[in-house]
């Protein structure tokens, strides 16, 4: 092995300093495979997002004149379909993640504390709230969108059966489309973010909650005073991807309701994707992803001082 | 090591609070209040998944009847054999695409990952600080702007209806490589020093110390990058065309399109769809569940 001697040398001290200056190639092959898909994937896209944004570029016109802020323009004077039609996605899109987040932060939070109590089994059931997450949004779906039906669905099925009346139209009107994506997307997703719950619930030190018990506070004051602020930076990071995962809500919209009534329950990620991979229309696409992702970072900005404010007034 | 992934075992502390605790009169009702909350849970978790399945043996008449039954009358597999004998449906090979592109994603990612997370870690080069500031800094850039990016370029290197579009773009995610060289950080230099004094080079210390030591974080990253392949709906919808070439989920998608009034048939391939990542969920439920939980809590 001819490479022994060398990286004797190299791992002793007094040739460090001028080594790290020098150029090395190990290094560089090790980073190199990412870094080209990086710059391909992720660091070219940025730019040309923005890029594209500034310029008239759709199907049937032979170049891509500069046109500057004109997308822009367009998509906030809300006179043109694309706009109106736009502007209808981005309110599917914030209505969905309004209903939706508080549910899918709070259910699966009561869903852990359940689970981080002691009793036999706990990890069959940790198991059984779980398993749908990995069947994945086509399959599940397809399964809402049967049981949801309005003749056949067994939830009105059941329904009737109770008396309850059951001729709920969960997937074709308003505002029961809504109650039907939030209600399959809680069944579908909670156990993934009960589970990032559970395991730091299980990092709080037992002796914290002693403490409490000592001083007689009940239930709700361990809560209050030693559960949430040990987890609070992973509720912060549940909170954060809870937003983006529903911002960019999709397929149950897709397979569920089909996007039913008209277009109404059309996220605005859909109608983007229409607009720039069906229709060709790149210009106005990137427009609208760059005030769809801006939305978003001011959202996650948001949210990240507001847990500033809350750690502040706990210290 | 502080850097093992979470496991369910309860401390010895919390045990003897919980028994302090049983020593209480009021510790009946309690448990019984807690069995209800569980078995009411289990049946809202456990039923739909009950339903299709049930779906899935009835005949098309009994299955579009309007007196519902929970089991079928005159259970029948007349549903699976005509998707699976039908051309127009090749579920069996959207599945294999499905599975296919969702493993070499997850190789890709993986590989990629430890390799430059383990440079930026563990080595000194020119530009390693720009290198993961630029990594970092990309972290926060929301997933829809390279929605359009991804389609030209994919459309420029003639990837459209191929796996390549489906595996390669979303492997250069800046996740992993955050996530793994956080890992390697936490690797004690001397271990890797005996190593190099034993003679291996900077790729055999790679190779057989430091990967090894990062199994439990590689485990989890690819759990991750498996999961979010095989959950991918809109990419693979908007760039696939041909009916081959589908994805599990696209595939699914245009099954339903096509069969509206066909619950039998839909819940069939619903089931079909289930099946492998179930059977794998069953086996390695504690890896996976775990996995997720020390990506959230870490991440």
């Amino acid at each position: 092995m001819a490479q022994i001697p060398i990286a004797m040398v190299r791992s002793s001290g007094p040739t460090r300093g001028s080594d790290s200056r020098g150029w090395r190639v190990t290094p560089y092959l090790f980073v190199a495979p990412f870094l080209a898909l990086f710059v391909l994937f992720v660091v070219v896209p940025i730019g040309a997002a923005a890029w594209a944004s500034l310029h008239a570029w759709s199907l049937g016109l032979p170049n891509q004149p500069f046109v500057g802020l004109e997308n822009y323009a367009d998509l906030f004077g809300g006179t043109s379909v694309l706009s109106v039609e736009f502007w209808k996605g981005m309110k599917a899109t914030g209505l969905f993640t309004l209903l939706s987040v508080p549910l899918l932060v709070i259910v699966p939070l009561a869903l852990a504390l359940l689970l981080n109590q002691k009793f036999p089994g706990r990890t069959f059931f940790r198991a059984a709230y779980f398993a749908p997450y990995v069947l994945g949004v086509a399959v599940i779906g397809l399964l809402w969108h049967f049981l949801l039906d309005r003749q056949l669905g067994p939830v009105n099925q059941i329904l009737r059966a109770l008396g309850l009346g059951g001729d709920i139209a969960w997937t074709t009107s308003l505002p029961a489309g809504w109650v039907a994506l939030v209600g399959a997307t809680i069944w579908w997703t909670c156990g993934f973010n009960a589970v990032i719950y559970l395991a730091a619930l299980q990092n709080v030190p037992e002796e914290l909650y002693e403490a409490v018990k000592v001083d007689g506070g009940g239930a709700w004051r361990r809560f209050t005073t030693v559960t949430l602020p040990s987890i609070a930076r992973v509720l912060q990071f549940v909170v954060a991807i809870t937003i983006i995962a529903s911002a960019n809500m999709y397929g149950q919209s897709a397979l569920i309701t089909q996007q039913q009534p008209g277009t109404s329950t059309r996220t605005a990620i859909g109608f983007i994707a229409q607009t720039g991979i069906q229709g060709f229309n790149i210009g106005a696409s990137s427009a609208m992803s760059i005030i769809l992702a801006l939305s978003l970072m001011v959202v996650s900005g948001l949210v990240l001082l507001a847990f500033r404010k809350v750690g502040d007034s706990d210290s | 090591m502080s850097q093992t992934v979470a496991t369910s075992r309860p401390t010895p502390t919390r045990d003897q609070g919980e028994r302090s605790d049983a020593a209480t009169p009021r510790r009946r009702r309690p448990r019984i209040a807690l069995g209800l909350t569980l078995g009411a849970l289990t049946a809202a978790f456990v039923v739909p998944l009950l339903l299709m399945l049930s779906t899935s043996f009835k005949s098309p008449q009994e299955a579009n009847s309007l007196t519902f039954r929970l089991f079928p009358e005159n259970p029948t597999l007349s549903a699976y054999s005509e998707i699976l004998n039908n051309p127009e449906i090749p579920i069996l090979r959207w599945l294999g695409n499905s599975l296919l592109v969702a493993v070499l994603h997850c190789v890709l990612v993986v590989v990629l990952a430890a390799l430059a997370a383990y440079a930026l870690a563990k080595m000194d080069f020119r530009f390693k600080k720009a290198i993961f500031a630029a990594i970092v800094a990309t972290m926060f850039a929301p997933g829809v702007i390279f929605l359009i990016p991804h389609f030209l370029i994919v459309n420029q290197l003639g990837w459209l209806n191929t796996y390549a579009s489906l595996v390669v773009p979303s492997a250069a995610g800046a996740f992993g490589v955050f996530f793994l060289r956080q890992f390697f950080l936490g690797v004690h230099p001397s271990i890797e020093e005996a190593a190099r004094m034993d003679g291996c080079n900077r790729w055999a210390t790679f190779r057989r110390i430091a990967v090894p030591l990062a199994m439990p974080a590689i485990a989890t990253l690819a759990v991750l990058a498996f999961l979010s392949s095989w959950n991918d709906f809109l990419w693979p919808v908007f760039v696939l065309f041909s009916s081959e070439m589908q994805t599990l989920p696209a595939g699914l998608a245009q099954l339903q399109g096509e069969n509206a009034a066909r619950f039998d048939l839909m819940m069939a391939g619903a089931v079909i769809a289930s099946l492998p990542v179930l059977l794998v969920y069953v086996f390695a439920q504690r890896y996976i569940i775990d996995g997720v939980a020390a990506g959230g809590v870490k991440g």
